[in-house]
Formats: structure tokens, sequence, C-alpha cells
């Protein structure tokens, strides 16, 4: 456990866009996530290893050191609040913007309004500072089904290209957050792994500013 | 609650079982010699009192962790401490009112609404010493020696040491004249290191020396960051330097003391920030992503008291050192006794070996035991008329 560097990611995207940014810090994947079965891949280097999870598990396997470092999306890390984490470098990759969106005329009904949001935390905390109230609804996904079945007034979600909000007659509303994704560090693993995990850094840093 | 459930604690409460609550205790009583051999009186706080009184100093950092309830007899309320640092500081302050350095220690169970760590406790048992009325390095230094020995008593031998002293970030965000606000944004980002976000708000702010702060959240790393730190706070102002300096004379002091020691500094690291005043410290061990020690200066706490004194101190967790160390576990020995009888040479004898220190489990009648169950190396036996102790044939346990 002491020698061994562990990085915790997500499949899908920000997998992709991680990986030529750990090349350049001289770490490959040997086995495909896409392909393998394994939960946790080996690397080139054998004292580092990955580990495949679920993009908004990331910030409590490294916030609790089950793994040393991480990739965790801006909007992942503001729910989380990023209690024991590091987040030192902002990686510009799968970027979009944290919104409220909705259907433009539409009035709720009731004088606080329902908002359906996986990002639970953060749409309070979001609305409060605006001094508005609202009721948020936890939901784990299709988001934009909830105001056209009436089960929200409005979505707070993360927003890339619009063609799903458009398709379904809502629009971007207002504008939370960009988002894009860090490397994130345990704060233990940062002050006693501090060598390593600095050179990593430093490597990641030069090839995302060539990017 | 079904009758099944009957047995359930709430989460994070946890009791101490056989074997870990003996070694608990012989670690307690282990410490609490070692902190008497350096000067260390030992204080007992009560379990409870006035919210006021408990969450001054440590302020709202104590707050949201306080178990709350009303006193039926003031109409006040009171809290059940989650700490002990502001009840030592009370006493020291208000109580003892001596004019010299005090030392005092402390070991107990405290209470948290919320565990603070993994699978974390709500109910640590803390332990840890102030020194009151001195302020500089070697008191600092006897502190820091003191909680490095702690766990070296408890078996854990890889700890990393982490060093950082709060009144750099103090006086150069008084240097760069930010607001209450922007301190507690800054602050706030920087706790996290998000150095995207410091560069952001910089860039809006402008500041007066904005180079130094942002430099701040990259200052950490071995001992040699205080070099970097000479170069990229230099134009910081004496304060700053005399912080730096004060690090660099702790460091060295520490590496005589302890050449093995890993130790680690980051300026950025302002864990109780709003108490604290000085140099801080806690210490990591492999494996285990948060401290398992900390402590720091905080030279104005006992002014809600009445009385400001330089202060510094650290606390553990036992449990937690507990379960993280290594350290040696007495052989179970023991003599197993024959029950009750009517024969005075058999009940001096079981007397007079219980005064030697020995451990005498007596069998009872009727029952079946094997001796070695119960950790029994040797049985009292009447051989011709004397009282003999035999080894006991060991039998392998069913």
């Amino acid at each position: 456990m002491t020698a061994t560097l562990t990085i915790a990611l997500s499949k899908g995207r920000i997998f992709q866009e991680t990986l030529p940014l750990l090349a350049a810090a001289g770490i490959e994947p040997v086995d495909d996530p896409e392909t393998s079965r394994k939960l946790i891949l080996d690397t080139n280097q054998p004292d580092v290893k990955l580990v495949i999870i679920r993009a908004t598990d990331t910030p409590i396997y490294v916030q609790y050191g089950a793994a040393d470092l991480g990739v965790a999306g801006k909007d992942v890390l503001l729910e989380h609040g990023g209690e024991g984490l590091y987040e030192p470098l902002d990686l510009r990759i799968a970027r979009c913007r944290l919104m409220v969106a909705g259907d433009p005329n539409h009035q709720p009904r009731l004088s606080r309004p329902r908002i359906a949001t996986k990002y639970v935390n953060t749409t309070r905390r979001w609305f409060a500072d605006q001094g508005r109230q609202v009721e948020v609804i936890k939901l784990y996904g299709s988001m934009e089904l909830a105001p056209l079945v009436g089960l929200a007034d409005f979505i707070v979600d993360v927003v890339d290209t619009g063609n799903t909000l458009k398709a379904n007659g809502l629009a971007p509303l207002e504008h939370i957050a960009d988002i894009s994704s860090r490397l994130i560090v345990n704060k233990a693993t940062m002050k006693m792994k501090h060598v390593r995990i600095k050179a990593i850094m430093a490597r990641m840093a030069a090839a995302i500013d060539t990017q | 609650m079904i009758p099944e459930d009957r047995w359930l604690l709430p989460e994070g409460i946890e009791e101490i079982l056989p074997p870990a609550a003996g070694r608990l205790e012989r670690l307690r009583r282990a410490l609490l010699d070692l902190y008497q051999s350096w000067g260390y009186e030992l204080v007992i706080p009560p379990l409870i009192e006035f919210l006021d009184s408990l969450l001054t100093g440590a302020g709202d950092d104590l707050e949201l962790q306080t178990f709350k309830l009303t006193d039926q007899l003031s109409g006040r309320m009171m809290g059940v401490r989650a700490d002990m640092t502001p009840q030592v500081a009370r006493i020291d302050a208000h109580l003892l009112k001596r004019a010299g350095p005090v030392r005092l220690c402390y070991l107990g169970p405290v209470l948290r609404t919320r565990a603070d760590g993994f699978g974390g406790s709500r109910s640590p048992y803390q332990a840890g010493v102030e020194l009151y009325g001195h302020r500089g390095h070697d008191s600092d230094l006897e502190v820091l020696t003191l909680m490095l020995t702690t766990l070296q008593m408890t078996g854990i031998g890889d700890a990393h040491l982490d060093l950082g002293h709060v009144a750099i970030f103090r006086e150069l965000v008084r240097q760069a004249g930010l607001d209450r606000e922007q301190e507690s944004l800054l602050f706030e980002a920087l706790q996290r290191k998000a150095l995207p976000e410091i560069r952001g708000y910089l860039a809006a702010w402008k500041p007066a020396c904005c180079e130094p702060l942002l430099a701040l959240a990259e200052l950490n790393g071995g001992p040699e960051i205080l070099d970097e730190a000479d170069t990229r706070l230099a134009a910081a102002g004496a304060g700053v330097h005399e912080a730096l300096a004060t690090l660099r004379r702790l460091i060295a002091a520490l590496q005589r003391q302890w050449p093995e020691l890993p130790i680690h500094v980051d300026l950025a690291e302002l864990r109780g920030y709003h108490y604290h005043t000085g140099v801080l410290f806690a210490a990591y061990v492999p494996g285990q992503g948060q401290a398992v020690a900390q402590g720091g200066r905080y030279d104005e706490i006992g002014q809600v008291f009445g009385r400001a004194r330089p202060a510094t101190g650290f606390s553990v967790d036992l449990a937690i050192l507990l379960r993280l160390g290594s350290a040696p576990e007495p052989a179970s020995t023991g003599i197993y006794a024959p029950p009750l009888a009517d024969d005075p040479g058999l009940e001096q004898q079981v007397a007079a070996l219980r005064n030697q220190g020995e451990r005498v489990i007596r069998a009872l009648p009727g029952v079946e035991v094997e001796p070695g169950d119960l950790g029994c190396d040797r049985e009292l036996v009447k051989r011709q008329g004397e009282w003999i102790i035999i080894q006991q044939s060991l039998k392998s346990p069913k």
C-alpha cells in the first residue's frame, strides 16, 4: 500500500481524455477498461495502478485514501464539497457548463419552484445564494424528462452542446459554473508522497499547456 | 425497533472490548506516566458543560460537531464536549491562574455529532497535552517531541510529520488588504490547493501583493521548500520571514533528534485557522488518509476567559492509534487456583500470589474449564499437604 500509487478514474470521456495526460507523465494502462472486466488496471509502471469507478465515487475514494490521485469533474467536486482533497490542477478536459434549464416560458404554479437534479447540494446552495427558496428533487438520470411530465419546474444539470435540451423544447436559463475535470489528490498522500506526486503534476501541467 | 435490533449501537458510537480495551488502558497508563515525567499535570474536565464555554476559541469549528441539550436547572444550552482543548484552556485561564508556565494533560472520551473520517468514530478517546505561558521555539519543540514520542510508544514507527505556520497566510492577507469575504474565499480555495480558483480570484481582485499569495499554494514539499519560500516570499515583510525562521529552527532541532523522521512542510496548511496563531503540525501514517495526531500554537484562546496566554498543544485519538500501532502484547500469564475450600493455607497462598502481582483465577465449583482458555499457564495444586505451582500442561484450545 505504501509504495503503490493508485489513480481513480471514471469510464468514458474522463478516462479517454485523461490518458494522453497520464502518458505525458509516463503512465500508460496495460489493459483497456472498455474491454477488460478488471476493476484494477495495471500500468506500464509496476507501482502505479488505475481503478475504474463511477464518476461520483471518485472524490470519495480519494478523500479516504483508497486512491491517492483521481480525476473528477468540477461538477462532482462542487457537489461533494471537496473535503479532505486537494484539487491543484485543472486538466481542461471534459468541459461543459452546469446550468439551470427549463422551458423559458414556464411559470411555476407554486411559490416554491421544484428543481430536479442529481446535484442536490450545489442546487440548494445556488438558489439560496440568489435568495430563492426551492424544493429539490433528487433524480439519478434523464433530468430533461422531469419538466416535460410535470415532476419539476426546472432542472439543474451539466450542459455540453445543449442538443438534448433543445430536442425536448428546453433551454439553458442560468449559468452556475464552468465545468472541467480536475486532478484531485488525497491530503495525506500529498504530504507523504510529495516527490512523486509533484513530478507527475509537473509533467501533466506541461502537457496541458501544450494542448 | 424489532427485538433483533436491540444490540445495535448508533452509527459511529464504539465500544472497546477485550483484548483491545486492555491494550487501551495500558497505553493510557503509559502515556500518563510519560506526560507526568515531563511535568504535565492531569486534569479531568467534565463531560458536559455550558455551550458558551465549549465553543469559544475554537469557534464555529466545533459548533456543528457538538451534541447539544438543554440544562433543566438553568434553562441554558449545554454541550457534550467534542474536543477537550477548549476545556483545558478554560481551566488554565480561569481556575489555575498561575503566573508561570502551566503544563496540563488530559485523557478521555469525547463525542462528535459527525464522524470526520473514513469509517469514522463519533466517540473518539482523546488524549493530549497543552503548554501555557510560553511563546517560542522551546515550547513548540517540547510539544512536538511529546507528540512524536506518543506515536512511538503506540508502536507507530513510520509517521510522517507535516509542519505549517498560519501567521504566513494571515500576514499576506493583511498586506494584500483583502476584506473578510475575500479572505474567507481565498482561505477555502487554499485549503483545497485549488490553484485555478486562486488564480481566478487574484486576477479579479488585483490585490497589492498577488505573487506571494499565489506562491503559497505551491510552497509545499520537503524542508528544502523553505529556501524556495525565502525567494518567492522575499518581499513579504518581517512577519513572514520570522515565521519561516521559526520553522527552519524547529526542523533543524527535529532532524537532530529524529534523523529518520520524514518532514513535510506546507505553508498553505491552515487547519484550525480561526484559533491557531503560529506553528501547526500533524502526523500522518501510510495507508491512513487522514492525520493521526495534530496540534499547534493558539496564543489567544484564553482571552475569552479573561486571560490571554501563549499556548501550544497536540491531541490524538487513542482508539485510532491503537488500531494502527503495533505495541508489543504482553504474554498472557496466570495461575488457575482451586475453588473455595475450608483451607486457610489455600486462601493465604492465593492472596499472597495476587499481592505479588500475579493474576490468579479461582475455579468455580461445578463448572469444567480449561485453564488455558482463561489465559492461565500455571496451576495451584496441593501436593503432599503443600500448595505448589505447577506448569499447566498445554492442551490445544477447543
